[in-house]
């Protein structure tokens, strides 16, 4: 019996399937640097058990990971060891900018902070709150697992091109 | 509350507390202000023996302040001498603690350095220098400790522009995201290049 649709549909589907994957098995890196820590430990403890979306291992390499979540106020010091840090992660890789501080830079407005991390590299997903209710966090995981299943790896949609990020330098030039 | 159990702060020409009146001894001349407020006892001396006083402050039997506690300075920007030095000293033998304050000029903000006498004082010196532009003589290393390399001005002093921020990975523009009348200024390139 013939399949209706039976060729045009494979690659779509496949990259559902690549997708899907993709999506339950977001390896995350912690940047985390300020007061939203204890709301993001809070997410990946026994509790509210972020491991149901299939991102529950953490990893301290970039290398190794998939989703960089940017945990709290980065300043201008901390810059550009946030950007070496992106760098240095493998494709494909998402960011997560976790309360006010990383979206916006919060409440400050000054000399140090840096007003929102998409002004350092880009960010899919932003989590509201000063900090985020551990809800809030999963809400913004559950839409980084849609963008992902509908849109696949960053780039490929015409969406913050990874082009002004290259492949990481190995030495400081 | 002002009762039989708790008299009124004597007020006026009362007797000196204790530490002023030790100072005012020692360093005639040299404590240009002093108050007192529940027990915590304030002087003002001059800068030009603000060593002397301090040393005498951590050695003499009747003072022997052990531990600094803290040192910042003061920005009160259209007075002259428009800074201060703040020094929190505290006896854990005695149990008193003082606060010295020391005015600074803009034209000369140069002090002397404190951390030959306590060597906690090596950061905060760090920081006040920094911060405020005061130089400390006598600091054995006096760099950066919370900004970097290249950053221009003082940003605790009250002439610093608001919200002034010196980046040093250049900003991305943002698409579609309301500005809040952000100002940047690049950092010095060559100082940069000296750090690295
Ligand atoms: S958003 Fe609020 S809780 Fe989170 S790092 Fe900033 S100040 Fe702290």
């Amino acid at each position: 019996m013939k399949l209706p649709f039976a060729e045009s549909f494979i690659t779509s589907k496949l990259d559902d399937v690549i997708n899907w994957s993709r999506k339950f098995s977001l390896f995350q890196y912690p940047f985390v640097t300020a007061c939203c820590g204890m709301e993001f430990m809070a997410v990946y403890g026994a509790h509210y058990d972020g491991a149901r979306f299939g991102s529950e291992i953490p990893r301290f390499s970039p290398r190794q990971s998939d989703v960089l979540f940017v945990v709290g106020t980065v300043n201008h010091k901390l810059a550009p060891v946030l950007k070496r840090v992106y760098e240095q992660m493998a494709e494909p890789k998402w960011v997560v900018a976790f309360g006010a501080c990383a979206s916006s830079g919060g409440f400050y407005q000054n000399y140090t902070a840096v007003p929102g991390i998409d002004r350092i590299i880009p960010v899919d997903v932003y989590i509201a709150g000063c900090p985020p209710r551990p809800e809030a966090v999963l809400e913004g995981i559950i839409q980084l697992q849609k963008k992902i299943q509908e849109r696949g790896p960053r780039g490929f949609d015409g969406i913050n091109p990874t082009a002004e990020h290259p492949v990481p330098r190995l030495s400081r030039e | 509350m002002a009762d039989a159990a708790h008299p009124p702060e004597p007020r006026g020409e009362a007797k000196l507390p204790a530490l002023t009146a030790l100072l005012e001894q020692k360093f005639s001349g040299q404590v240009l202000a002093h108050h007192a407020q529940h027990g915590d006892e304030t002087v003002v001396i001059a800068r030009a023996r603000m060593l002397d006083v301090f040393r005498f402050l951590r050695d003499d039997p009747a003072c022997r302040m052990e531990f600094m506690i803290d040192l910042t300075a003061v920005d009160y920007l259209p007075r002259r001498p428009r800074f201060e030095l703040v020094v929190h000293l505290k006896s854990l033998s005695l149990g008193h603690r003082l606060r010295v304050k020391v005015p600074v000029a803009e034209e000369q903000a140069e002090v002397d350095s404190i951390t030959p006498l306590w060597v906690a004082a090596e950061w905060y010196e760090r920081e006040c220098w920094e911060m405020y532009g005061i130089a400390f003589k006598g600091h054995p290393d006096l760099r950066h400790l919370l900004l970097y390399d290249g950053f221009r001005g003082h940003p605790l002093r009250k002439d610093y522009e608001k919200g002034l921020a010196q980046p040093l990975v250049p900003l991305r523009p943002v698409r579609e995201r309301w500005n809040y009348g952000e100002r940047f200024m690049p950092v010095n390139p060559e100082q940069e290049d000296q750090a690295s």
